[in-house]
Order: structure tokens, then sequence, then C-alpha cells
């Protein structure tokens, strides 16, 4: 006796699943949240006394950007910012040999200041250089690549990251100063 | 005559039964990496690309503000504007507004808020300073510049 086996259309399953698809394509936005991430100085006190701070000239590292995008590192214009990044290395790492470079990597500063009227892409050009001379340094201490050196930086829950991380920066601060920007331009 | 009919009989049917399986693959795919958005951003949003990108772990503890020249220029003019959730908001508005977003989080992670910044490439720093200095002010220091992966090699 013949008997039939029951089956559940399955023909269609994939005009189904197709249209799933095509609901979850288009209303799909792969989240981004990654970018440069600094942290902000604390709010200005207006109890405190303005005290002039005092850093030695040696000692800063000036970038500067104008209204129309232009650079200045240190007093001179610079068109091309390819080397920028081995300039900050070479600051920060001097340890003063070079009389007119920075004492220790604790007290170099790199002072980063804008116009209003610099665009965004600009600005974060350049912080990108800047960063990412205080990553290598950062990463060859500690002998990673630079990404995995970023990455440990990231989830510092995770002990080995902690000490890849610990490793790397003691002893050089990311002292990046982003400066007010000036009103030149509009 | 007799070669080419020949031919004609051979089978030529792709396999389909496999189908469901690959489209299902990609449905996946999809429903994972998908995050419904609420708010619809009505300022261009044109990315920078920068390259020292670092990842946020807690995707709870991050809050948005899109910067930018709004997209219906005859209503909100070409002025680049700042919107957070919904609405535009001026920069005065900033310590009220991340007072709001740290009161969603719990008490022990108010201080772990970091802002995330969307900005335009072609908004000027003046108008992100000025939320700089608000963000100072509303002390939520951490501060994150959206950016896109730079592929290229620096």
């Amino acid at each position: 006796m013949a008997r039939s086996t029951p089956e559940i259309p399955n023909a269609s399953m994939a005009d189904i699943a197709f249209l799933l698809l095509t609901f979850f394509l288009v209303t799909t936005t792969i989240a981004n949240d990654r970018g440069l991430s600094i942290l902000l100085p604390p709010p200005p006190d207006p109890n405190a006394k303005q005290d002039e701070v005092k850093i030695q000239e040696r000692n800063m590292f000036k970038i500067q950007v104008n209204s129309s995008d232009a650079l200045l590192v240190e007093g001179e214009p610079m068109d091309d910012v390819s080397g920028l990044k081995d300039m900050i290395k070479a600051f920060v790492l001097n340890n003063g040999r070079d009389p007119n470079s920075s004492d220790n990597p604790e007290k170099a500063i790199v002072s980063y200041k804008t116009d209003r009227g610099t665009s965004h892409a600009r600005f974060v050009q350049i912080l990108d250089i800047i960063q990412a001379a205080y990553y290598d340094i950062y990463a060859e201490r500690a002998s990673v690549t630079n990404a995995r050196f970023r990455e440990a930086a990231s989830d510092l829950s995770d002990p080995q990251n902690k000490e890849i991380y610990d490793r790397g920066r003691e002893g050089i601060p990311m002292n990046i100063s982003i400066a007010e920007p000036t009103k030149v331009g509009g | 005559m007799s070669k080419f009919k020949k031919k004609t009989q051979v089978k030529q049917d792709i396999p389909t039964s496999s189908m469901p399986d690959v489209v299902f693959m990609l449905l996946f795919f999809f429903m994972v990496t998908t995050e419904l958005r609420q708010t619809s951003i009505e300022v261009k949003q044109n990315i920078p690309k920068a390259t020292q990108l670092r990842k946020l772990q807690r995707k709870s503890l991050v809050t948005n503000l899109y910067i930018g020249e709004p997209i219906k220029k005859d209503q909100y003019g070409t002025e680049p504007k700042i919107q957070a959730n919904d609405v535009f908001i001026e920069p005065k508005d900033i310590v009220l507004w991340v007072n709001r977003e740290k009161d969603k989080l719990s008490e022990a992670e108010r201080d772990q808020l970091t802002v995330s910044l969307k900005v335009d490439k072609e908004a000027k720093r003046g108008l992100i300073a000025d939320v700089e200095t608000e963000l100072r002010k509303a002390n939520s220091r951490k501060l994150l510049y959206t950016t896109l992966e730079d592929d290229k090699k620096n």
C-alpha cells in the first residue's frame, strides 16, 4: 500500500526569503562608531587665577592652519604633509639632544591651532597625522603594530591589552593641545 | 541531424535546491549587521577619512551629534547646523541636551558618556569649537570625531 509522505511545499521558500532580504537590504545602515578619539580639557574654572602658564619654546611643536586650510608648522609654511609625522616623532623623542627641540617626551606638547574658517576635513587630516605619530611611537615601544595598539587601547578590560597599552604609553603622554580657534577668517 | 538532436537532449538546469540556503545566509548577514535608525538625518553627511581610528566598545554610552549643511536648503538655509536626535539645536542648548542624554544612563555610567561628532567635511571649525566649548561646560569630555577608514597607507 503506497502511502504518500506529507510534505510542506518549499518552492516558495526562496521567494519569502528574498522578500525579507530585500527589506533588510533597504533598511540597513551599517553602524559606524569609529573615529578619532580625543579627551577635552576640563571646563575653565572662573575662580581660578589666570596664571600665565610658561612653557618653554623648545617644548612646543606649533601647528597652525588658517581659514584657507594652509598649514604653518613651527612658523614655516608647509604644502606637503607627508613629512609631518616624522617631524612630530623626532620632536617628541628628542630627549634634549637637539637644543631647539623638546627636553623629554613628558614635556613635549604638540600645539594645534586652527581658525574658525578651517574646514573639518583639513582639521581631521592634521589631527590624524598628529595621532599617527603618537600611536607609531607607542606601538613601537610595545613592539606591536600600530593597528594592534589602537585595538588594545580601545578595550582596556582585557589584561593583555592593558599591558600593551601601559608598555606603549609609559612616560609619553599624548600631549595634543587643541587651541581655541582664531577668528581671522569667517 | 541526429548529431544535433543529441546535443539538445543534454540537461542544462541550474540546481536551485540550494538557493533558499544561499538567500537565508545573506538574509542573516543583513539581519545581524542592520541597525534600524530611529532618527532621520537632516544634514549633509560627507564624513572625512582618517587612518588612526579607534573603535568604541560600549555603544550604549555613545550619543551622536550631526553637524553639516541642512539638506532642505530652502527651509533651513545653507549655514551648517547641529542636529541632536530629531531636532536642530543651537550651541547654547548643548548643556541641556547632554544632561538629558546623561539621564538616560545609569548613575555609575554618566561620566562615561562619549559624544560622537558626525561632521560634514565642509563644516567650519568655528561651529565645532563652539560645540566643544559647550561640551566642556557640560562636563562631557569624551569626544569622538567620527571618520571613515582611509585605505591608503600613510
